[in-house]
């Protein structure tokens, strides 16, 4: 068992360009089943051995698919996830980087009309699920390994070296879910942190969070109400107010948005608050073994 | 981005907000060919990216034309050092000269997008002409945030509790509800992040107009926004985060302290940076250099950084995802042997290509130190920029 994706994941890509057609190879070298890829005027063909359609809605007919995999260019991914929340994807992720918070805006109320579906991203690594090797995103796998930890993170490459922390500790993970790091994005951290509640093969979540917004104060806000164990952290903590440090979404420009206003309201919420980055897998060993979880 | 005050005005007036009746100019021989359209007093008003102007001496208000002349001369082309600009400050390259309205009263507007409704919220308030967070911080209930549903646009009802909560005048709605409308409708046709009206006012004639104004615009739009991305003035901006933007690094940001940073991911930046401060040090500057396709990239990002004589040592931080270490590890051994960089280099590599990466920098014979993790990078960065 795992969150959101799992062996039965039927994955298509939508935007087979150099990035996309890579990382696809790279998933099914892994095991996960990518069934096909979009390309619209392409269909009928194959790319990297990947067959090819012209709609999602044929992918989803022809090749049973329930996942979608978005690598398709920033001005076009209204189009693109739009088109996969039409066909009835279950569960898109939307990979690219640079979506305008318009169209986000768009996009959230059309899902208001589909609760079914969820949308993890923009601007994510993605997931992957390393007991299922289940693969839908861009992250390197080999730092990964199987186990019952749960990792969100705003940041894609702080899941990386959370994870890569978990793994060189023998702690593995159940699954690792890159939420995106855009002002608005499809599953918040909250949403995730409610998967994570109710699997039953996660016995701890790592929540990775940054400044900008107030997610995380929403986050603690559930916190408060779980059984499993949360270590936290925060990035961000000695950037400049009113700077937009990368991602769109990470700028303080408000209180609610400064790293002490967020390690405040988790801790309040009884999440154990790591303070140095390089100390997050530590922390997670100690939550665990002093909760006999380990 | 962000625009000057006089580009949002002339944004806002497309959209039928009333403003205060100005001109710009950039130079004081422009002085004479408009000063006969002018009614006195002037408010002569700096024309630069920051809040706080007028306690900076930015705003001035000029009674006749000399005095004018004399402010106006006093402010274009000098710096302008703000709270919010740094010590260095801005460029004064224009003023607008406004005419001064008669104040009655004077209120708080903004429209902005509220990422945790994943909509865009007006908030107003009757405390005109303050810092908002003050507001919010002191007086909470005097801040009203009202949702605007996307799809239903913003409606009467809305305009009317607002009005009722600044305690206008019925006979004033209309003329809020319009305004209100032009703002939101410059938001969505230009996908700006930011629009405040700060303040607005109410004149003695009975007239709401927008005094003050700060826009800003969603960087990810600039696709579909090229008229407003074309009047973008780099003048305000940092010389070598414009110098890096020219290579192709959108996320370079110069920071005060000392230890130059290149690293993959926003993430992963910001918690180098922690992780520096942490390590009792202070990082020069942000720089996500994202998937770095190939190592041309890395060499100008290293320019850049090598560049900057604030920097005495630099941390290579690289998580390789989509980015491949053995590529920044190629860029690494360019920039060396081209003599772009002088300062030590302490290198972290771990994720896609590892193993390339390390033995491309062993085999270039190159002086740097290879860190284990993170923790241990920082600590002897730190350790570097102090020698």
């Amino acid at each position: 068992m795992a969150v959101l994706l799992d062996q039965n994941s039927r994955i298509i890509i939508q935007g087979m360009g150099a990035a996309g057609s890579r990382e696809a190879e790279i998933s099914i070298a892994y095991g996960t089943r990518i069934v096909a890829g979009v390309s619209p005027g392409k269909g009928g063909t194959e790319k990297s051995g990947i067959p090819l359609c012209n709609t999602v809605n044929e992918a989803v007919k022809k090749f049973e698919a329930n996942v979608s995999l978005i690598f398709v260019p920033a001005p076009f991914c209204k189009d693109a996830i739009i088109e996969a929340i039409n066909a009835k994807i279950p569960l898109i992720i939307c990979i690219t980087e640079g979506v305008p918070v318009i169209d986000m805006m768009v996009i959230k109320t059309v899902l208001e009309n589909n609760k079914e579906t969820i949308l993890i991203g923009p601007n994510c690594p993605g997931i992957l699920s390393p007991g299922e090797q289940a693969r839908a995103g861009i992250m390197p796998i080999d730092v990964y390994m199987p186990g019952n930890i749960g990792v969100i993170s705003r940041s894609g490459t702080l899941v990386y070296e959370t994870v890569d922390q978990l793994t060189r500790l023998g702690i593995g993970q159940s699954t690792s879910i890159g939420v995106g790091g855009d002002p608005i994005i499809g599953t918040s951290q909250k949403k995730a942190l409610e998967l994570f509640e109710v699997d039953s093969e996660t016995a701890g979540v790592v929540l990775i969070g940054e400044i900008g917004g107030s997610a995380e104060q929403e986050a603690a806000e559930f916190i408060k109400l779980m059984t499993k164990p949360v270590i936290s952290f925060i990035a961000g903590t000695t950037a400049p107010p009113g700077r937009r440090m990368g991602h769109a979404g990470a700028i303080i420009s408000g209180a609610s948005g400064t790293a002490a206003a967020k390690q405040d309201a988790l801790k309040n919420a009884g999440s154990h608050v790591v303070s140095s980055p390089s100390d997050i897998g530590k922390t997670v060993q100690e939550v665990l073994k002093n909760l006999g979880l380990l | 981005m962000k625009l000057h005050e006089y580009q949002a005005k002339n944004l806002l007036k497309k959209f039928n907000v009333p403003v205060p009746d100005s001109n710009l100019i950039s130079n004081l021989e422009e002085i004479t060919t408009i000063q006969n359209n002018l009614i006195f007093p002037i408010v002569v008003k700096s024309q630069v990216h920051s809040g706080a102007r007028g306690k900076a001496g930015g705003i001035k208000i000029a009674n006749n034309i000399n005095e004018m002349t004399k402010y106006a001369t006093d402010l274009l082309g000098k710096q302008l050092i703000t709270h919010q600009t740094g010590e260095k400050g801005l460029p004064i390259n224009s003023v607008l000269l406004e005419e001064g309205i008669n104040i009655e009263k004077e209120y708080y507007l903004a429209l902005t997008i509220d990422g945790s409704v994943s909509k865009p919220i007006i908030i107003s308030s009757p405390q005109g002409g303050m810092d908002i967070e003050a507001v919010a911080e002191k007086n909470p209930e005097e801040i009203l945030k009202t949702e605007i549903h996307p799809v239903a646009g913003l409606l009467p009802f809305q305009s009317r509790n607002i009005g009722f909560q600044l305690n206008l005048d019925k006979a004033l709605f209309a003329q809020l509800h319009e305004i209100l409308t032009g703002i939101y409708e410059a938001f969505v046709d230009s996908d700006a992040t930011l629009i405040e009206i700060n303040p607005l006012v109410l004149t003695k004639e009975n007239q709401l107009i927008a005094a003050d104004t700060k826009f800003s615009i969603d960087d990810s739009a600039m696709f579909r926004q090229k008229d407003l991305f074309n009047i973008r003035d780099k003048s305000q901006e940092d010389s070598l985060e414009l110098e890096a933007e020219d290579q192709g690094i959108q996320n370079y940001i110069k920071l005060d302290g000392n230890i130059g940073c290149l690293v993959n991911g926003a993430g992963l930046a910001m918690a180098t940076m922690d992780a520096i401060k942490f390590a009792g040090g202070s990082p020069a500057n942000f720089l996500d250099i994202g998937t770095a396709n190939n190592p041309e990239s890395v060499v100008s990002a290293l320019q850049i950084i090598g560049s900057d004589p604030d920097v005495k040592a630099i941390f290579i931080n690289i998580f390789g995802g989509l980015a491949k270490t053995d590529i920044i590890a190629e860029g690494f051994v360019k920039a060396k042997e081209q003599g772009l960089i002088q300062q030590p280099t302490v290198i972290r590599l771990a994720g896609t290509n590892v193993e390339d990466g390390k033995r491309i920098l062993e085999e270039s014979g190159i002086d740097f130190q290879l860190a284990d993790g993170f923790a241990q990078g920082a600590n002897l960065a730190v350790t570097a920029s102090i020698k």
